[in-house]
């Protein structure tokens, strides 16, 4: 009524701030167009659906920055245009992963069982009924490996890293040489390549051992040398979330500094630390390249991680594909059916960690 | 912001040449403890030293024999190579070029995802966002390997076929097309979609800490939301995501699984990049390649190119650190907000949340928080 009004008393000025502007719903109308006609395309190449995104997009880009170019102005035309290529740019982000865990279930699925779980299996043994040679499925060894080894490499890390982070944040002055230098180091932890931390535990075992040093314990080692650094920042990260109201009130108390971390700063940070521990070893778990280096690798079970070689998952997976057995197919169907149960354990692990963050969700004074 | 857990401001580390007051004096449950958290960081010196110590001490063998003499360097995987140094530096030239290949594919798409989830997503689904793409990070290598051999080979050839057609006239695309896909392009592929995590979640973390003001202060003056990001996050993140790229580089060099399952290679030079057998070797998937088949000697030269990887590595980690940890020059002036983090720069304090959240641990922070800087 009173826009109608303006604009008969001033007929020349309407409202510029909305005029020369798409509709709302410009851009997804744009989208929806884009797509009809990228799907008329595939029905005239042939259908996939890798091609039907990409000739959206490409249908999409340039149609909603003419649009905007026409109607609104170039600044404009830019904003959306960077607006959908940074849309884009998280699709392809998206693509990789789905691929990924899509090829994963799709081909490790048929394997998965429980005989496969449960079973020591591998490449060819000899069947001393029949003396034949039969190939099995079976990852046993593999699992009791994994989470042998991941569990040393926890015990390791864990106790190194919490109190290095209590170090740090509780007890370090800030300019102080140590804590600038350990801070430094962790950082430059985080970075060593994880091959690099097999051929340390390998060498270290070896000068100590001698050459056939190949065992779980070895690769427990490498596996800690990455875990550490992580351990640590995550640890640290949490410590410094708890207030100090709480460490003052203590110290009020009479507290003494130690009691104090234990009782009430690890207390009130135990989520945190929980859930930073637990994706710690949903990033080792996977690790391949160390463990092959440390541990090798083997097809009977072996549940002594003091000696002998032991297999992992991620390490069946590698071998499975780049050592087959006798049976190809059986040992690429085995390397897969260990990438899922990886990846399974992977997703679990990182449900675990949520859970624990969503249930002890912090009682801070945020 | 994370209160100040400095209560021990008036208790220097070490105490004062006088007798401490009875009140403050430790206890010897304090002084255990105390020595406890130091040891464990000061062992992290420690094993960082063995590391080196260890691998040098197997490796100086091997690299300072005469390898066209010794009758182990002269055959087999290190058959053919006049020293160790003539040996390892193709490898190190496939490493460096193996990762800046990812890194030219990974670096923009992980800054649009960075800015799609900081600045253009809807604020509800942020986080939730944020954590599909730290998914990313969290499948394992060799996962990846498996499927770059099954799925990514077969996409990528047709391209590289084109490419080697087409482009075959530029030397980058010329030389034997693959024939199955196991080209050094193939593996950067995969490569660059493992690094694009942690490229974007240091660059979100950074992206969320530009200050609320500056933005604001661009949108009112009529700024687009594109200008207001070229304005005002841009400068503020730029230091940031340089260190994030150098992190995501430093990841890439180490990076062994993948490329040792998909890339056919040899030990060359070679600036090619879709040929096949006649692409450089990266130092990881070489010593993954051939550890199990070397013997003694081989595989102290193998750890001896691990050395190299390990001090290349180093270097741009440090580098990254380095520029993350230099402070901004133009502070905003106001009253300086105790942190408690020693005075650590922005763009530092985000990669040590962003290194927690690539891990998933700081996810369910209050990103918004952070406004709280002004």
């Amino acid at each position: 009524m009173t826009a109608a009004a303006n604009t008969l008393r001033h007929p020349a000025v309407r409202n510029r701030l909305t005029t020369r502007q798409l509709p709302k719903r410009a851009g997804l109308y744009t989208l929806i167009g884009a797509f009809i006609l990228a799907a008329a395309v595939q029905g005239l190449t042939g259908f996939n659906w890798f091609g039907l995104l990409a000739f959206t997009c490409m249908f999409y880009l340039p149609a909603i920055y003419l649009l905007s170019l026409v109607k609104e102005n170039r600044r404009r035309a830019m904003d959306r245009l960077i607006r959908a290529l940074v849309t884009v740019a998280f699709g392809l982000a998206l693509a990789p992963l789905i691929s990924t865990l899509w090829t994963v279930v799709s081909k490790g699925l048929g394997i998965l069982n429980w005989e496969f779980i449960s079973t020591t299996g591998g490449a060819a043994r000899i069947n001393p009924d029949t003396l034949e040679l039969v190939s099995s499925s079976g990852a046993l060894q593999a699992i009791v490996g994994t989470l042998q080894i991941t569990g040393l490499a926890t015990l390791f890390s864990v106790p190194i890293g919490l109190l290095a982070a209590i170090y740090l944040v509780e007890y370090a002055q800030p300019a102080f040489w140590l804590r600038r230098t350990v801070n430094f180091l962790v950082d430059v932890m985080t970075g060593i390549p994880s091959i690099v931390a097999g051929l340390f535990a390998f060498s270290l075992f070896t000068l100590l051992l001698g050459p056939k040093a190949f065992s779980g314990l070895s690769a427990a080692v490498a596996l800690s040398v990455l875990m550490i650094p992580t351990v640590v920042r995550a640890c640290e990260e949490m410590l410094r979330l708890v207030p100090a109201d709480l460490r003052e009130a203590s110290y009020a108390l009479g507290v003494t500094k130690y009691v104090t971390i234990v009782r009430i700063v690890i207390p009130t940070a135990i989520a945190g630390i929980a859930t930073g521990v637990t994706l710690a070893i949903a990033r080792v778990i996977g690790e391949t390249a160390p463990i092959f280096m440390a541990a090798s690798f083997t097809d009977s079970f072996n549940a002594n991680p003091l000696s002998g070689p032991m297999q992992t998952l991620p390490v069946m997976a590698y071998t499975g594909y780049k050592f087959p057995g006798q049976d190809i197919d059986l040992s690429n169907n085995q390397a897969w059916g260990a990438a899922l149960l990886l990846v399974l354990l992977v997703i679990v692990l990182n449900l675990v960690a949520r859970i624990i963050a969503m249930i002890f969700a912090p009682k801070t004074s945020r | 912001m994370p209160d100040k857990p400095m209560p021990d401001m008036p208790m220097p580390d070490k105490p004062p040449a006088g007798k401490p007051k009875a009140a403050t004096r430790a206890r010897p449950a304090d002084r255990v403890f105390k020595f406890l958290s130091t040891s464990a960081a000061v062992s992290i010196m420690v094993i960082l030293a063995g590391v080196a110590l260890f691998l040098l001490v197997r490796a100086l063998p091997a690299i300072t024999a005469g390898w066209s003499t010794n009758p182990e360097l002269k055959s087999g995987v290190t058959g053919g190579f006049a020293s160790f140094w003539a040996y390892v530096s193709p490898l190190a030239f496939g490493t460096v070029w193996a990762s800046v290949i990812a890194l030219l594919m990974a670096t923009p798409v992980a800054i649009g995802i960075a800015l799609f989830i900081s600045h253009y997503s809807p604020r509800r689904m942020a986080n939730f966002l944020g954590y599909i793409i730290d998914l990313l990070a969290a499948v394992p290598s060799v996962v990846y390997g498996l499927w770059g051999i099954l799925v990514m080979r077969p996409f990528l050839l047709p391209m590289q076929e084109w490419l080697n057609a087409y482009l075959g006239w530029i030397p980058l695309f010329s030389g034997k097309v693959t024939s199955t896909g196991s080209s050094i392009l193939t593996g950067a592929v995969v490569l660059a979609v493992m690094v694009l995590p942690i490229i974007t979640a240091i660059s979100r973390e950074i992206f969320l800490q530009t200050p609320k003001l500056h933005e604001e202060a661009a949108l009112a003056l009529g700024a687009t939301r594109w200008e207001m990001i070229q304005l005002s996050v841009f400068p503020y993140a730029r230091s940031g995501v340089v260190s994030a790229v150098l992190l995501g580089l430093g990841r890439a060099l180490g990076e062994t699984m993948a490329v040792a399952m998909i890339i056919s290679p040899a030990i060359i030079a070679s600036f090619r990049i879709i040929t096949e057998g006649e692409n450089p070797q990266t130092i990881a998937s070489n010593i993954a390649l051939n550890f199990p088949i070397a013997t003694g000697m081989q595989r102290d030269a193998l750890i001896g190119t691990g050395l190299v990887l390990f001090v290349i590595s180093l270097a741009v980690n440090m580098l990254a650190r380095l520029i993350v940890n230099v402070k901004p020059r133009k502070k905003p002036p106001k009253k300086k907000v105790p942190t408690g983090d020693g005075g650590r720069s922005p763009a530092e304090a985000a990669v040590g949340a962003a290194m927690v959240a690539a891990v998933g641990a700081g996810a369910d922070r209050d990103r918004t928080s952070e406004g709280g800087l002004l």
